[in-house]
């Protein structure tokens, strides 16, 4: 798949239909605050991406979309129509969901989990259609798990277990699928297969995704639209390539930073300044064996490509 | 259990297995697994024939024949009386009990994500009884009212325990916790019942808290057979809803199950149906716990299944009076000491079959 390298797909200007919006609303769990009066509009056939640092909310709009989380006041609008009135099968139809974890059940095999995703669409004696049967060999394939379809899920590694709970929701037939921190627990390779294939139905398929991300570099790579949040309010939203600065990040996360053109993909790439004395070097090979060599470069390696950077691998030694 | 045992026999299977569903051309389909399908058939033919045994079994002993041609209306006028007034209420109470407690104890087990989450367990067996305890001892009832009691004293017990497990909807493990506290509670109450209780009322008790079938006619079986009529086919048809529960609240969601409303409904319809079936045999032990496991390994299907469980519960109640009277006589046992040692016994040698086969 090719990543979204050109930004005249993710310059599109928020201003066509929106399917989804949040009108000014304030989120708590109980007592607890966690946003007020916060409006957001989804792009439709956006990759909407929604950053922030730990507790910021980020999640918690991302429930609210997904009417998993009544808004203490205001709405959330899906198709013009408070989400939560609508019909729960109603909007499942329209609204595809990937929550931060899923129990798969004892001994379930992937096409029957996959299978589950049909629920809303049948009813009691519309159990199980041949389009049914034809959607789940497609959700299978479009994520790579058809090879496992016979397979326990319980037996699967990480990275599949997250490309079958993808293709459960996508065998929802949604146009609008929510997910939350899909890459977390994922070792690189599987954050950027799965990222990838989220590029793909976005792309491919005209699905408008919208997604909480905790590495800030890769929602600037895929996505089309971002959403900045801090402290429940929203710093900036729009195309990363416009709105991602050094200045906002420091705003956003506190993090001094540069931010760089990714070589890759021409899309924004925050590299954070190096704080601590002596965690810079000019070359990786002159760690080991000179410290006074790393003391004496100043300002980040650009070759250090990621959040890593801030934190070394190895201080030199004394 | 990860089920890898199974592995050789799929591979031979060269294209994932499509789902068994039998289709009109109007668009109406129905899904069929044709492995429970088949477990539920053995089941019931096991359950029937059982009782076929159990009403022929007795001082009065009538060939399994004679007992099919008597329940057709051609036997002769002593066996009439006896199939039609004495045994065959008994069995249907048997049969009944023991489908309410599997299909209970599967619901309980779905809500509660957790094979410990059995009524016996959570507290709503130990309210049933401590119900109808309270009509017994101190209120002196008549058979009907201690009936009535241990209905009541299972729908308190059952919405108490729901109300104090909410917090921001109904999580499994908090619903097993605050189920095991009440049933400490409620076992309390009861010793002290016992111990109060005058000799008589302390035997009638104690008979009828190990659960027994001894002289149910069919005033014991009509109200079952009503609650069963409703209660069943509303379980039934929250089963698909509920196994999505079982995946994650925000799964369920996701898929546009109201997951409070199932899991109400759910936890409503078994109590009643446990309450139900304890004021028609007294608090049966350990149908509701087994059954659903049993059937589960059986049908070797995720999660717990409704039906399967509700077929298992029946096969066991039968098969456990039947060993019992066979054993020591009729009247001789209660079917709850049966149960127990038939269902415990069964359950341990399955795990540990398991475990030898590495599934666990």
């Amino acid at each position: 798949m090719t990543p979204l390298s050109d930004k005249s797909t993710s310059s599109r200007p928020p201003g066509g239909r929106q399917r989804l919006t949040a009108e000014s609303v304030t989120l708590a769990y109980d007592r607890r605050m966690v946003a007020e009066d916060l409006s957001v509009a989804i792009p439709d056939q956006s990759f909407t991406v929604i950053v922030g640092p730990n507790a910021c909310g980020k999640s918690t709009l991302l429930r609210a979309l997904s009417r998993l989380l009544k808004p203490a006041r205001g709405r959330v609008l899906l198709d013009g129509q408070a989400i939560g009135s609508l019909p729960a099968r109603t909007v499942a139809r329209t609204l595809g969901l990937l929550p931060q974890s899923s129990v798969a059940p004892d001994g379930i095999t992937v096409a029957r989990l996959v299978a589950r995703g049909r629920y809303p669409h049948q009813g009691l004696l519309r159990q199980w259609s041949a389009e049914d049967q034809r959607i789940v060999d497609e959700s299978m394939a479009a994520t790579g798990v058809a090879a496992l379809a016979d397979r326990h899920v319980d037996e699967l590694s990480g990275g599949q277990r997250q490309r079958v709970w993808i293709a459960m929701a996508l065998a929802q037939q949604t146009p609008l699928l929510l997910l939350d921190e899909p890459t977390t627990y994922l070792d690189i390779q599987h954050q950027i297969d799965v990222l990838d294939l989220c590029a793909e139905l976005h792309e491919q398929h005209g699905r408008t995704l919208v997604a909480v991300l905790h590495d800030l570099n890769q929602a600037a790579r895929y996505a089309t639209h971002l959403i900045a949040l801090r402290d429940g309010r929203i710093e900036a939203q729009g195309p990363p390539g416009e709105i991602l600065t050094a200045e906002l990040v420091e705003r956003v996360f506190g993090v001094s930073c540069r931010v760089i053109d990714d070589p890759e993909s021409g899309t924004p790439l925050v590299v954070p300044a190096a704080r601590r004395p002596g965690a810079t070097r000019t070359a990786v090979s002159g760690a080991g064996t000179s410290g006074a060599a790393a003391a004496t470069a100043d300002g980040p390696s650009a070759t250090a490509g990621n959040a890593a950077a801030g934190h070394p691998a190895g201080s030199p030694a004394p | 259990m990860t089920g890898t045992s199974r592995a050789p026999e799929r591979a031979a299977v060269p294209a994932p297995a499509p789902i068994r569903a039998p289709r009109t051309r109007g668009g109406l389909s129905l899904r069929i697994d044709a492995r429970a399908a088949l477990v539920c058939a053995v089941l019931l033919l096991a359950a029937l024939g059982v009782s076929v045994l159990l009403i022929g079994t007795g001082d009065f002993r009538i060939a399994p024949l004679d007992v099919l041609r008597t329940l057709t209306g051609q036997g002769t006028p002593a066996q009439e009386f006896i199939v039609r007034d004495l045994r065959l209420p008994r069995v249907v109470v048997a049969l009944l009990v023991g489908a309410a407690l599997g299909m209970a104890g599967a619901a309980f087990q779905s809500v509660s994500r957790n094979p410990l989450g059995s009524p016996d367990v959570i507290g709503f067996g130990q309210g049933s009884a401590a119900g109808a305890l309270i009509v017994i001892v101190l209120l002196k009832g008549t058979a009907y009212q201690v009936a009535a009691g241990s209905v009541a004293g299972g729908l308190v017990t059952g919405l108490g325990v729901y109300l104090l497990a909410w917090k921001r909807g109904v999580q499994g493990y908090r619903l097993v916790l605050v189920g095991i506290g009440a049933s400490a509670v409620l076992a309390a109450v009861k010793s002290y019942l016992l111990v109060r209780a005058d000799f008589v009322d302390a035997a009638r008790a104690v008979v009828w808290l190990t659960g027994s079938l001894d002289g149910r006619g069919w005033e014991q079986v009509w109200p079952l057979l009503g609650a069963c009529a409703v209660l069943m086919p509303l379980l039934l048809w929250q089963g698909p809803a509920l196994r999505l529960t079982e995946m994650g609240d925000d799964t369920a969601r996701g898929l546009g199950v109201r997951v409070e409303r199932v899991r109400l409904v759910t936890v409503l319809a078994a109590v009643l149906l446990t309450a139900f079936a304890t004021a028609a045999a007294g608090p049966v032990g350990f149908i509701a716990l087994t059954a659903p496991q049993l059937a589960r390994r059986l049908t070797r299907s995720p999660g717990v299944g409704l039906l399967p469980s509700a077929l298992m519960g029946s096969a066991l109640l039968v098969g456990a009076d039947l060993a019992a009277q066979r054993a020591f006589g009729s009247g001789q046992v209660p079917v709850g000491v049966a149960t127990g040692v038939l269902g415990g016994g069964y359950l341990l040698w399955l795990l540990v079959t398991e475990r030898r086969a590495g599934r666990i």
